[in-house]
């Protein structure tokens, strides 16, 4: 016998429904592909996912591992995340390096400094390769840039990874078809219809934990190409660089040497929320020095097989 | 700040090609603010780099690169706005008659179908199309903006005509609600903002025609039966079995009567869960696990259902979107999914093609690329189906090509309605 009253459902609100079509489109993938695998890198967005993977599978285990593409260039908050979320959900952890890939010859090293965003690819697509996993789920969002907008929630790649986004398949009411030919492989997004506003108030509803670096913090940053970046391992001041100690948060995270920090006083998830709200810079504009290289950075990323 | 709870309204825009549906999309998203300063800044650099002037607004939605050089729209692009009290996914279709599919795709989810049409041009016969295929695929509820009044000079004249004919279509297509708009997307008269050089007009402008409208109208059902189609098997550690699905039709309470289809096993729904955590009742478009009092060995693919019961078919009669690059020919084997099963097909007969300008069927037997027809489907495996126009949900499939494993087709269980 319950001895607390049952939660009564009596009206959906728009998370509820993001919720559990999320988590429908979750079961579906699972069903249909022989090996799923959930990117996870520790972010917000991912974290939400792997979260709502949890929900679709509950009280059983996720019945598909975790893998994280890592670049080495990682915030240390991040990876301590991601170890600890991993480790509290019973998931298995599949970890691909893009210094491997390096290793390997396959890709040329871009220097310490330098960055590894774009390699991360050739990672992703090994790593899909090398495990068999046929369907990787990822955490992106069609509000985060205009390529993003018009890809599928199943996204059909072929033998190389390659999102073609003329030839996508029909994607009508709520019907995901996931079926593949060996060596081809689907991209699900359950996140798609989620905008960075809707991510930031699930969290706070589900009172989910998240990397330090997304709350307001003192840290030392430079300017550089409009753009706070926080001193460390990645990042050097340049002779014409002066170190300033700020209070900032990151909106995304990403590597460490490509990740703009914002300055904000935000340091709970109230605050946040009303700091998204009213911003009037694009999450991605605002942080990420890797989709200003040109007017499609996205969509060439993409064709090439990118998350 | 109070961010209260939201509903959700899906639209869809739909229309010819080159008569402003982006155009208006972006003025929408622009004049109420929902574009951040950096995006806004890439469409003017955008625009600039392309010699269309200052600010093309098509340019906020149309984000590929073959988009931008060609000036056309080729795929849905959602975007997504939101007022106090709602949420808008917005879909934004192309228009071209070879990308008919991706129009069905975008507006196959839609609450209501935005249309946007040229008022020098009036209804084209892509736009007919675009508005046959919204019927057919279930939207009730449309919100016209006769576009680039500004190139006609405002004139009521012009309006009118347009209003005729829209009005004698809608009311051949059947559907409920029908807002016709005087706008320029161009410059924003009547999108967001009211407009002086329409004095001969106190309608509503087109946010606040949207604003108005039904959220939530995708899910709407006329049977009462509450539909559960099974995607997965959850073992829980009492050692019984949940089933796992989204649910549609109506609510599910625990203690209803239940019917386990095919199978037609009758039981009763013990208890529920979401998430891992127990609920009393399940709405619709929850993603809910369900117990049942009997052992059964139900399975993905299997339905539960209050009564009234769909269906249980090994042949159906279905209206059919055929978007493969050959024809659909009598006797062809496809794969279908519906619901949460996959199962062989074969064409029995083919009914018919739709024309789209009379609103008739001609005889035919074979379905082109980007016909809609009428078939008779035989299944291999029994089918759990309501009709369409009961349940969009238990009512839709698609087609499926077994060698490349693309979807070939957009299938509705039963004849279209205004035929």
């Amino acid at each position: 016998m319950t001895t607390t009253p049952l939660r009564t459902s009596t009206t959906t609100d728009h998370l509820d429904l993001l919720e559990s079509h999320a988590i429908f489109i979750l079961r579906e993938v699972v069903a249909e592909c022989e090996r799923p695998v959930l990117l996870f890198s520790g972010g917000k967005d991912s974290a939400v996912l792997l979260h709502l993977a949890v929900k679709a599978f509950a009280p059983q285990q996720l019945p598909f591992p975790v893998m994280h593409i890592d670049t080495g260039q990682n915030f240390p908050e991040v990876i301590d995340f991601r170890d600890t979320t991993v480790e509290r959900v019973g998931a298995r952890l599949v970890v691909a390096k893009v210094q491997d890939t390096i290793d390997q010859g396959k890709v040329q090293d871009p220097g310490v400094m330098g960055s590894r965003n774009r390699l991360q690819t050739v990672t992703l697509l090994d790593a899909l390769n090398d495990n068999n996993f046929d369907a990787a789920f990822g955490g992106a969002r069609r509000d985060e840039d205009k390529a993003r907008a018009k890809e599928r929630i199943l996204s059909f790649r072929d033998t190389f990874g390659q999102w073609d986004p003329r030839k996508q398949r029909p994607e009508l009411w709520q019907i995901y078809q996931g079926k593949v030919n060996p060596g081809e492989s689907v991209r699900a997004f359950p996140l798609s219809d989620w905008t960075e506003l809707d991510v930031w108030q699930y969290i706070e509803r589900e009172q989910m934990a998240l990397p330090e670096i997304y709350f307001a913090h003192d840290r030392d940053v430079v300017m550089r190409d409009g753009m706070y970046l926080a001193i460390g391992p990645f990042v050097e001041p340049r002779s014409d660089e002066t170190i300033e100690r700020l209070s900032v948060r990151f909106r995304t995270v990403g590597d460490a040497n490509c990740t703009g920090a914002v300055i904000s006083r935000a340091a709970t998830l109230e605050a946040i929320i009303n700091e998204v709200a009213l911003a009037n810079v694009s999450e991605r504009g605002a942080t990420r020095a890797d989709d200003k290289f040109s007017e499609t950075a996205m969509e060439d990323r993409k064709r090439e097989g990118y998350f | 700040m109070h961010l209260a709870t939201k509903d959700l309204l899906r639209l869809a825009t739909i229309g010819s090609v080159d008569d402003g549906k982006s155009t208006l999309i972006g003025r929408i998203l622009v004049d109420t603010r929902q574009l951040f300063d950096d995006q806004l800044n890439a469409v003017a650099e955008a625009s600039e780099k392309r010699g269309v002037g200052d600010l093309d607004l098509s340019f906020v939605t149309d984000g590929l690169r073959a988009e931008r050089e060609q000036g056309i729209t080729i795929d849905v692009a959602y975007r997504y706005a939101s007022s106090p009290t709602r949420k808008f996914i917005i879909a934004d279709c192309p228009g071209h008659v070879q990308y008919t599919a991706n129009m069905a795709t975008g507006a196959s989810t839609a609450d209501l179908a935005l249309v946007v049409l040229d008022v020098a041009s009036g209804l084209k016969e892509q736009t007919r199309r675009h508005l046959c295929i919204a019927a057919l695929l279930g939207v009730r509820s449309i919100i016209v903006a006769v576009n680039k009044m500004d190139a006609v000079d405002w004139s009521k004249l012009a309006f009118d005509r347009v209003v005729d004919e829209i009005q004698a279509l809608a009311r051949d297509l059947d559907f409920t609600s029908a807002s016709i708009i005087p706008v320029s997307a161009l410059l924003g008269d009547n999108v967001v903002e009211s407009s002086s050089h329409f004095p001969w007009y106190d309608g509503p402008t087109v946010l606040e025609a949207l604003e108005s409208s039904e959220a939530g109208a995708w899910e709407h059902t006329t049977t009462r039966g509450a539909r559960l189609p099974i995607q997965w098997v959850l073992r829980q550690p009492s050692g019984g079995r949940t089933y796992a699905g989204m649910v549609n039709g109506d609510t599910f309470h625990v203690g209803d009567r239940v019917t386990l289809l095919p199978a037609n096993i009758e039981t009763t729904i013990t208890a529920m869960n979401f998430g891992g955590e127990e609920i009393a009742d399940a709405t619709v478009g929850l993603a809910a696990d369900v117990a049942l009092a009997h052992e059964t060995n139900a399975g993905r693919g299997d339905l539960i259902a209050t009564a009234p019961l769909p269906s249980v078919v090994n042949e159906l009669k279905t209206t059919i979107c055929w978007f493969g690059e050959k024809p659909l020919v009598i006797g062809q084997r496809l794969k279908m999914k519906h619901t949460s099963k996959v199962t062989p097909v074969r064409v029995k007969t083919i009914n018919g093609v739709i024309d789209i300008e009379k609103l008739d069927i001609d005889e035919s037997t074979s379905l082109n690329t980007n016909d809609i027809g009428l078939a008779t489907l035989q299944t291999a495996d029994l089918l759990v189906v309501d009709d369409y126009r009961a349940n969009r949900v238990t009512g839709s499939f698609v087609l499926i090509d077994e060698a490349t494993n693309a979807t070939v087709a957009a299938g509705m269980v039963g004849h279209a309605s205004f035929l």
